[in-house]
C-alpha cells in the first residue's frame, strides 16, 4: 500500500436525492492519522455526506468521485465498502427485533475475517473477543443477549455503535452525531473509546453540532459545511470560535 | 426516493438468490388414469378400483350428492379463479403389479423420486427414527416400519389398506371430526379421496417413532385428495409429521385434503406440517390450489392436540387446522408460520372451540408477506356455555417485506361463558431498507441479514418443530424469499 495516498479523497462530488442537489462540488481529503470534524447548521448536507460514503442506496452521485486509498468506490455495494474498511456510526441506530446483538456482532466480525482471508470464529471464541471490547465502552455482557438496539436507551445505542467500530477496527470511521443525546458520563466513555480506537494508520471523520465532543477528541481539522459545500476549514480552535459566534458569523 | 432505492436494493437481491424450486421435477411413469370430470360414475369407479367395502361407497356417494348442492366458500380473503371441477382427473396411480408385499418391490423409478425428495424408503437407507407413508398422486406407494410398529399394537398404513384391515375403526371414525358436509372441499374430498395415511395408537402407548406422511403430486392434470385419520387412545402419545411437494407446471393443480385427529383421555397428538407445494412462478403462473380441512377432537379429559405448520408453498392456501376441546382440562395449540411471496395468497389460521371445563388453547401465528402476495390470519376462539374457566391466548404477528405485499388479521372471538379468559395480541412490522442497510454497512450480506431477521421472527414456532424439520423450515423460508426484499 502506498502510504502517501490519502485514506479518503472526495473530488467535486455532486449528490442529489429526488433531483434536489444536496452536495455541490464537494471536496475533502483525509490522510492516515488525521481526525476531521465537520460542523454546520441543520440541513447543510452533513448526514447525507456520511451516508453517501457508506453507499446508501437512496442517494445518487451525479458527478465527481470518491477514492478510498486511491481506488474509486462509487460502484461498490455498501457491504463491499464496509469490507474495505469504511465504518459508519449511525446518528439513529435502527432497532432489529428478533436478532440478538451477539449474533449480529459475530456475523459482522466474521464477515470481516472472511474478507481478509482469516478464519471465522465460533461463538465461544467470539465471546472472549467481544468481552474485551465491551470493557472499553463500559458495557455489561448482559446486553449481548438483547436484540440489536431494541429497547436500548439513546446512550446505549451510541455506545453500541462505538463498540462495533472498535470490534471491526475499520481504517476509516465516520461518526454521525455520535455525541448528540448523551449525558456527560456517556460522552466521556464514548470519547475514551474513540481515542483508544484511533492510531496513526487510521482516520476519523466526526460529524457534530457541538464543540463539547471536541473537548475530549482533538481534531486535526475542523470544516464548516453549508449548502452542500465546505465553506471554511481551520484548526481545532475554529470549533471554539464557532461555538462563541455561531454559523451566522461565517455567512 | 423510495422507488430509486428499491431499485438498487432489488438488483442487489435478484443477484444473490435466484435459486429455483428444487422439487419442480416430474417423474415419467406409466399411469393408471381415469377420464377427467366428476359424476356419480366417477365416484363409483374410484371405489371399484380400490375394491372398497359397501359402507365406503355409500359414504362417498352421500358426500358427492351433498357436494353437488353446495357452492365454494367465498368468505376467504382470496382471489381465486373459477375452478372447473370437470377438467380435473380424480384418479391417477402409478401402474403396478397387484399388491406389493415388500417395499423393495416398488417401482425403482418411484423410489428414486422419493430419494430425490430426500425420503428414502428402502430398508438400507431410510430414516432411523421416522416411519414414513409415501403418497404419490392418488395412492400410497409404501409405508416403512410397519412391522416394527405393529409389535406395539400401533397400526400405521395407507388409508386404502386400513379400509380393509381396520374397517371397524374406519367406519366408526371416518368423518366423525370433519363431517361430510362440513364445507365444500370436505364434501369433495369425502367423495373422491384416493389415499392418505391411517394411524392408530393403542391405549397406554407412547409411539416409539415419529410417524410421517410424505405427499407428492406428480401428474399435471390430476387433483390430489388425500385423507388422514389418526386415533390416539387413552394415555397414548404420538408425533406426526407431514411434508409435501409438487412439480413445476404452468397450470394449477387442486389439492383438497382432510386430516382428522382424535385424542382420547390423557392422549397427546403433535401434528407438524411443512407445506412446500409448488407456489407458481414469479408472475403468478402455475402452482397448487391448496384447500385443506384439518381438525382435531380432544375427546377426553386432559387430551392435547398441537398443530404446528410452516406454510411456504401453494399459489392459494385455505387452511384452518382446528381443535375441538371437548374434554375437561383438554388443550389445543396452533403454531404457524405462513410465508407468501410473488403472487401467492394465503388465508390461514385456526379455530379453537372450547366445550370442556378448564380447556386451554394457545395460538401463535406468524405471517410473512413479500412480493405482491396476500397473507391473512383468520381465527375463531369460541368458548361455549359450559366451558367454565376456559382460557385462550392468541398472538398474531405479521411481517411485511417490500411495499406491495399485504397482511391481514381477521380474529373472531365468541364468549358464552363469563368465567373464561381470552387474550389476543397482534403486531405488524416491516423489514425496512434502513434495517438492511445497517446490516450491509457492517459487512453482513443481504441474504444473511434477511435470514437472521426472518429466523428471529419465527423462532417461537421453529422451536415447536421436530429437529429434522426445523432446519428444513429455516432453509425453506430463506429460499422462498428470493428477490423479495427492498
Amino acid at each position: 500500500m502506498n502510504l502517501d495516498l490519502p485514506i479518503l479523497e472526495v473530488k467535486d462530488l455532486n449528490v442529489s436525492i429526488n433531483e434536489n442537489k444536496i452536495l455541490k462540488n464537494f471536496n475533502l481529503k483525509i490522510n492516515q492519522g488525521e481526525i476531521h470534524a465537520i460542523m454546520g447548521p441543520n440541513g447543510s448536507g452533513k448526514s447525507t455526506f456520511s451516508k453517501v460514503l457508506a453507499g446508501h442506496p437512496s442517494y445518487s452521485v451525479s458527478d465527481g468521485d470518491i477514492l478510498f486509498k486511491g481506488i474509486s468506490i462509487l460502484d461498490l455495494e455498501p457491504e463491499q465498502r464496509a469490507h474495505l474498511g469504511i465504518f459508519l456510526a449511525f446518528q439513529y441506530p435502527i432497532e432489529i427485533p428478533g436478532v440478538s446483538n451477539e449474533d449480529f456482532l459475530r456475523l459482522a466480525y466474521n464477515a470481516k475475517q472472511k474478507f481478509s482471508n482469516k478464519p471465522e470464529v465460533d461463538p465461544i471464541e467470539f465471546f472472549q473477543i467481544i468481552n474485551e471490547k465491551l470493557k472499553l465502552v463500559n458495557m455489561s455482557p448482559v446486553f449481548l443477549s438483547r436484540n440489536v438496539n431494541e429497547g436500548f436507551s439513546g446512550g446505549e445505542k451510541k455506545r453500541n455503535e462505538i463498540l462495533q467500530m472498535i470490534l471491526l477496527d475499520s481504517e476509516l470511521a465516520i461518526l454521525d452525531e455520535t455525541d448528540s443525546g448523551l449525558d456527560i458520563d456517556a460522552l466521556k466513555t464514548i470519547s475514551s473509546g474513540i481515542n483508544k480506537f484511533m492510531n496513526q494508520s487510521k482516520a476519523i471523520l466526526l460529524i457534530t453540532h457541538y464543540q463539547r465532543l471536541l473537548d475530549y477528541i482533538n481534531p486535526t481539522y475542523v470544516h464548516v459545511m453549508q449548502n452542500g459545500q465546505i465553506i471554511k476549514t481551520g484548526p481545532a480552535t475554529l470549533a471554539t470560535e464557532l461555538e462563541a459566534k455561531g454559523y451566522e458569523w461565517l455567512s | 426516493m423510495v422507488n430509486q432505492s428499491n431499485k438498487v436494493l432489488n438488483t442487489n437481491i435478484t443477484k444473490l438468490v435466484n435459486k429455483t424450486y428444487q422439487y419442480g421435477f416430474s417423474t415419467n411413469i406409466e399411469k393408471d388414469i381415469i377420464k377427467k370430470g366428476l359424476t356419480e360414475q366417477t365416484v363409483r369407479l374410484i371405489s371399484k378400483k380400490k375394491q372398497e367395502p359397501d359402507f365406503l361407497l355409500e359414504f362417498r356417494l352421500k358426500a358427492y350428492r351433498k357436494w353437488k348442492g353446495m357452492s365454494e366458500p367465498e368468505w376467504a380473503y382470496l382471489k381465486s379463479p373459477q375452478i372447473n371441477y370437470q377438467e380435473i382427473i380424480y384418479y391417477s396411480a402409478p401402474k403396478s403389479k397387484q399388491k406389493l408385499k415388500d417395499l423393495d418391490e416398488v417401482d425403482p423409478e418411484l423410489l428414486r423420486t422419493f430419494e430425490k425428495l430426500g425420503i428414502s424408503l428402502t430398508e438400507q437407507k431410510r430414516l432411523a427414527n421416522v416411519a414414513v407413508d409415501a403418497v404419490f398422486d392418488s395412492v400410497s406407494i409404501g409405508t416403512t416400519f410397519q412391522d416394527e410398529l405393529s409389535q406395539y399394537g400401533i397400526i400405521f398404513s395407507s388409508i386404502s389398506e386400513a379400509v380393509n384391515h381396520s374397517s371397524e375403526l374406519i367406519q366408526k371414525y371416518l368423518g366423525s371430526v370433519v363431517p361430510i358436509g362440513d364445507n365444500y372441499f370436505s364434501a369433495l374430498n369425502s367423495a373422491v379421496f384416493t389415499d392418505g395415511s391411517f394411524c392408530y395408537i393403542p391405549p397406554d402407548t407412547i409411539c416409539p417413532l415419529d410417524i410421517s406422511t410424505y405427499f407428492r403430486i406428480n401428474d399435471e392434470n390430476s387433483g390430489q385428495f388425500e385423507r388422514t385419520l389418526l386415533i390416539a387412545e387413552k394415555n397414548s402419545q404420538v408425533n406426526y409429521l407431514e411434508g409435501c411437494t409438487a412439480p413445476q407446471y404452468d397450470t394449477n393443480q387442486l389439492h383438497a385434503a382432510i386430516v382428522e385427529l382424535i385424542a382420547f383421555e390423557n392422549a397427546t397428538i403433535k401434528y407438524s406440517t411443512v407445506q412446500n407445494w409448488y407456489s407458481g412462478n414469479e408472475y403468478g403462473k402455475g402452482g397448487i390450489y391448496n384447500f385443506v380441512t384439518k381438525r382435531g377432537l380432544c375427546a377426553g379429559k386432559h387430551a392435547k392436540i398441537s398443530w404446528t405448520q410452516v406454510e411456504t408453498g401453494s399459489a392459494i392456501t385455505w387452511k384452518y387446522p382446528s381443535c375441538i376441546l371437548m374434554g375437561d382440562d383438554s388443550q389445543g395449540e396452533f403454531y404457524s408460520v405462513a410465508l407468501t411471496n410473488n403472487y401467492q395468497q394465503a388465508d390461514t389460521g385456526t379455530k379453537m372451540i372450547h366445550i370442556g371445563k378448564n380447556s386451554r388453547s394457545r395460538i401463535i401465528s406468524k405471517g410473512i408477506s413479500a412480493g405482491k402476495s396476500k397473507n391473512s390470519y383468520r381465527g375463531l376462539v369460541n368458548t361455549m356455555s359450559k366451558a367454565y374457566g376456559a382460557r385462550n391466548y392468541s398472538q398474531c404477528d405479521s411481517l411485511l417485506i417490500g411495499h406491495q405485499s399485504n397482511a391481514n388479521t381477521f380474529p373472531v372471538i365468541s364468549v358464552q361463558n363469563s368465567t373464561s379468559k381470552i387474550e389476543h395480541e397482534a403486531s405488524t412490522s416491516k423489514i425496512g431498507e434502513e434495517q438492511i442497510f445497517y446490516f450491509l454497512q457492517r459487512g453482513i450480506e443481504l441474504e444473511k441479514a434477511v435470514e437472521l431477521m426472518i429466523n428471529g421472527f419465527c423462532r417461537e414456532i421453529f422451536t415447536e418443530l421436530p429437529l429434522e424439520f426445523a432446519a428444513e423450515a429455516d432453509n425453506l423460508l430463506t429460499l422462498k424469499l428470493e428477490g423479495s426484499v427492498g
